[in-house]
């Protein structure tokens, strides 16, 4: 049997509430800590307690994070899973199961290993009865532990982070391990080819949800309100704002420079938000699908008059019940139109943990640069699991507040001047804020219905010519966006095109579909909308460009045919929503079916990923 | 523009050197008569006596009449005409901005107690230092006449019909809810009304002001607020709904006096009975409030003035123990964090 190290996939099947994630995310930091690249999601029901939930972890020695659709490994501790968990082992796996449940073992193609978890916990007198449970899950990964070569430091360096270094329950975890790891020693022989070994392509990185990214990026950013809703799986980004923000904007005096307030809906959350932004405060708030439902007439308002906001949106399946709990990018089309009447809204569009951080920050100066409402489409597998990731750096430019006009600057102008005229050509205007000591200061604030001095007016001259500077100001946004990052020089005509967290997948599939298939591709992942200039030139350049989505519709290829129709023809949706996590596997052969010349196959198809 | 009048300075100027003027709004387009209007000139009248500087107000309205007004006084304070029923998260997240101003919210009946019901709960939860003034009128004014979340059950509306739901009592909802000043006037009582918003200013916190605004055009049926016309036939058929009668403001001949019970003629015959709260009065204690308020519901007697307040409450921005500079005029030095905290976050990363 030949050893396959550091290439596979772990699941392990339990039950939601279980506290089973301790262990999983302790698996999966060990990994980490032992130089493999690691990828962990979290696939969970809406559920407290009870419900079957998994949890796959992905050691990947080339570096691919995407998630996978085959498990090497099965470890099955939910009775009601079992039987599907069973049937899920690839081929020449390994399945770990807790052997108190008496169900049959029907597969005589892999490597069956029970585990005594209820009995092994019993025995250890340092454990009370209340925890055997919850600490019962680290008897399994201490067998897997010893069963793949996960090493005990790296558990115990896991345990102490988890455990913020308090030593009895880190003690106590990491009992149940060593009587895991006992357990694989004397009573499990190794049939399965599956090992881990130290590498070291995980130095100098670090693991990190987007959610927590995003809400750090933002302090630095110099976020002042926040307004929020509980919602999954957006909770996270506000919650982490609430941890970071006392340590990160410590003051001597022990006052605040930021507020966070949970609001009553989503409603309340962005019309705070939108209040806080005309008054001149850095503010944002965080939800998902049927909270940005919520948001939207506020959003449309905070268009036409001209507000900067910050909106996070991370998506997921909705509305209502279903598959609350599971990842999405259905949200683009409606975020593009989001408010009635004629509308632009900016989306950035971030696409890992960093540029979760990143857009933390750039997405105020942003907003006030452009004064207008900046959405920030994240999604669940980015915002809710960890990655490993570089570390956040530093923001490289200073805030931009945009154009403000202060007491001097009236004095200046002799109080001269209108909050919606066009100085500078750029259609951006200039704003005064609230508590401004010059008697000219003040201006009123309304929708659609005022002159440049803000003044309300029912005209249809002055509301046409409104209008058209508003579309000129989303022309200037292109200037400040993102801009695209690309994947290129292949020299290929073939082309995909993505956003969002799908990346990982996607160059994985184009790796795969290189070497396998022949076809090679370059690969634009746009970060922003409105559509900077490197786009026009993307698209200008390929036969055929794929554009690859997870949602049912390709929101992202229909955005595209609108913005380039002499390039339709060009445009293949790849699109496919079915709540899971992109895998390179329906990238590849999403693709493999639009392609409009089949490339030769190389390799069968059997088997593989 | 806080220095105190010179010698020889016009004697029509207040302690902060400015005119009755320099608290007025655009003209008004509301209709002739209508007792926003009056309020309007209140509050002019009001942050003149008190010598409030204009730039240290910020007014705010959600939509409908009522919400139209904030336009109609206090050109040099900002202001922010919002969305319906959304006036209160404006309002509490721009006071956030500068806690050193106060804000002066007009809304309707229809733009608080229907639409605007879950915000105007949450806002006075919150206590947000602000005045906030409800123009009720039990209908809907800008949409032509419908039935508001306050018309009294049995009101009977050209087109509508009759109302059968109970009314919302916005100050009854203001003391359950805790508010910290809930207070209740009649726009025919310029003088009470005026002295009210001088007392919901003075107050730190969120001051519910309800003020009994009749619409001059949508809602002038006899049967209308509390009358003893309940039942009786209708002297004449109502106006074409376009036509907006021109028609004088309701105001009072005389002062009341404390613990009195009055009637009051509308402009078409029907009746509003005011009730001045007893002398001996405790507004602070909250049993009371609500016993007066349940007291005035089973006589249908309007009880105005002011039902209840509490000082001791800290306001949302005390809450939040802000640092004693506006937000708004903070900058990067104080808003980013340096940059070795850049490490120590990701060293708190696994």
């Amino acid at each position: 049997m030949t050893k396959v190290v550091n290439d596979f996939s772990i699941i392990v099947g339990t039950k939601n509430g279980s506290g089973s994630s301790t262990a999983n995310n302790t698996i999966l930091r060990a990994i980490f800590k032992m130089g493999i690249p690691v990828s962990g999601k979290n696939l969970f029901p809406s559920n407290i307690q009870g419900l079957p939930t998994w949890y796959t972890i992905r050691a990947s020695k080339d570096g691919y994070l995407g998630r996978r659709e085959t498990n090497e490994i099965v470890i099955a501790i939910n009775p009601d899973s079992f039987t599907r968990d069973l049937a899920s082992v690839a081929p020449g796996g390994a399945f770990y199961y807790a052997s108190d449940i008496k169900l049959p073992i029907t597969r005589a193609d892999i490597a069956i290993y029970p585990i005594p978890i209820k009995d092994i916990i019993k025995k250890d007198p340092t454990i009370p009865n209340d925890f055997r449970d919850l600490v019962g899950n680290m008897v399994y990964v201490g067998a897997l532990a010893e069963m793949i070569g996960i090493d005990l430091e790296t558990i115990h360096a896991a345990l102490s982070f988890h455990f913020k270094g308090k030593q009895k329950p880190i003690d106590m975890n990491l009992g149940a391990v060593k009587a895991g790891v006992e357990y694989a020693k004397t009573s499990l022989e190794k049939k399965d080819p599956y090992y881990l070994e130290h590498m070291d392509k995980t130095d100098g990185l670090i693991m990190a949800d987007g959610n927590t990214a995003a809400a750090i990026g933002s302090i630095f950013g110099g976020a002042q309100f926040v307004a929020w809703y509980p919602i999954t799986p957006a909770t996270s980004l506000a919650e982490a704002m609430n941890d970071y923000f006392p340590m990160l904007r410590k003051r001597e005096d022990g006052k605040h420079t930021y507020a966070v307030v949970q609001a009553e809906d989503e409603l309340a959350a962005i019309g705070m938000t939108v209040g806080a932004g005309w008054s001149g405060l850095r503010a944002m708030t965080s939800t998902s699908g049927p909270g940005l439902s919520l948001m939207t007439e506020f959003a449309g308002l905070a268009y036409y008059a001209e507000v900067p906001i910050v909106v996070w949106d991370i998506q997921r399946i909705g509305p209502s019940t279903g598959l609350p709990t599971r990842t999405s990018q259905a949200d683009l089309s409606f975020a593009n139109n989001m408010g009635h009447g004629d509308n632009d809204i900016v989306i950035l569009l971030p696409g890992n943990i960093n540029e979760c951080f990143d857009f933390g920050w750039q997405s105020f100066d942003l907003a006030e640069r452009i004064q207008t409402p900046v959405l920030v489409l994240s999604d669940l597998d980015m915002g809710m699991n960890q990655w490993m990731s570089k570390p956040f750096e530093y923001p490289q430019t200073p805030m931009d507040r945009g154009k403000v006009l202060t007491e001097e600057d009236l004095e200046e102008l002799k109080g001269n001047w209108g909050r919606y005229f066009d100085k500078d050509g750029d259609a951006i205007p200039y704003r005064t804020l609230p508590g401004n000591k010059h008697p000219m200061a003040s201006y009123f604030t309304r929708g659609t219905g005022h002159d440049e001095y803000a003044r309300y007016t029912e005209d249809s001259e002055t509301f046409y010519r409104n209008m058209q500077r508003l579309k000129k100001k989303y022309v200037t946004a292109k200037g400040y966006v993102p801009k695209p990052v690309q994947f290129n020089g292949t020299g290929a005509k073939t082309a995909i095109m993505a956003y969002g967290s799908t990346e990982a997948a996607i160059n994985e599939a184009r790796d795969q579909l290189a070497k396998e298939h022949g076809l090679v591709t370059d690969f634009m992942r746009v970060r922003a909308f409105p559509f900077s200039p490197e786009v026009d030139e993307f698209v200008k350049k390929y036969d055929q460009i794929f554009v690859v989505e997870m949602n049912r519709d390709g929101q992202l290829h229909q955005l595209l045919s609108l913005d380039y129709p002499e390039h339709v023809m060009k445009f293949k949706s790849v699109a496919y929503g079915d709540g899971m996590p992109a895998s390179a596997k329906w990238v590849r052969e999403g693709i493999l079916a639009k392609h409009t010349q089949p490339a030769a196959v190389t390799v069968e198809e059997k088997g593989k990923n | 523009m806080s220095t105190l009048p010179m010698a020889g300075a016009p004697t029509n100027v207040n302690l902060v050197g400015l005119a009755k003027n320099d608290y007025r709004g655009n003209p008004t387009t509301l209709c002739q008569g209508c007792g926003h209007n009056s309020i309007s000139n209140q509050i002019i009248a009001a942050m003149y006596e008190l010598n409030v500087l204009p730039e240290k107000v910020v007014k705010f309205s959600g939509i409908g009449c009522s919400s139209k007004s904030p336009t109609y006084f206090m050109n040099r304070s900002f202001g922010f005409n919002s969305l319906h029923g959304r006036m209160p998260s404006i309002a509490t997240g721009a006071m956030f901005g500068d806690h050193t101003l106060k804000g002066i919210s007009v809304s309707g009946d229809g733009d608080t107690a229907s639409i605007g019901m879950g915000q105007f709960k949450h806002i006075m939860r919150r206590n947000v230092n602000l005045v906030y003034i409800i123009e009720n009128n039990g209908v809907y004014g800008l949409t032509k006449g419908q039935f508001s979340a306050t018309a009294e059950r049995g009101l009977a509306l050209k087109k509508q019909g009759t109302n059968p739901y109970m009314p919302v009592d916005i100050c009854m909802e203001g003391v359950v809810t805790n508010a910290t000043f809930v207070a209740r006037s009649f726009a025919g009582n310029p003088k009470q009304v005026k002295e009210l918003i001088k007392a919901a200013f003075a107050h730190r916190g969120i001051a519910v002001l309800d003020i009994i605004s009749p619409c001059v055009t949508f809602n002038n049926d006899e049967t209308a607020y509390h009358s003893y016309g309940w039942g009786k036939d209708h002297e004449e058929p109502l106006h074409d709904i376009t036509y907006v009668a021109p028609r004088n403001e309701i105001i009072l001949e005389r002062e009341m006096e404390a613990g009195e019970i009055r009637e009051v003629a509308m402009h078409d015959g029907s009746v509003i009975i005011l009730k001045n709260l007893e002398k001996g009065y405790d507004p602070t204690n909250r049993f009371e409030a609500l016993r007066a308020l349940e007291e005035a519901q089973r006589n249908n007697w309007l009880t105005t003035g002011l039902i209840y307040v509490n000082e001791d409450r800290a306001t949302l921005d005390e809450t939040y123990n802000l640092v004693d500079m506006p937000l708004n005029r903070l900058t990067e030095a104080d808003l980013r964090p340096a940059p070795e905290m850049i490490d120590k976050v990701n060293a708190l990363m696994f």
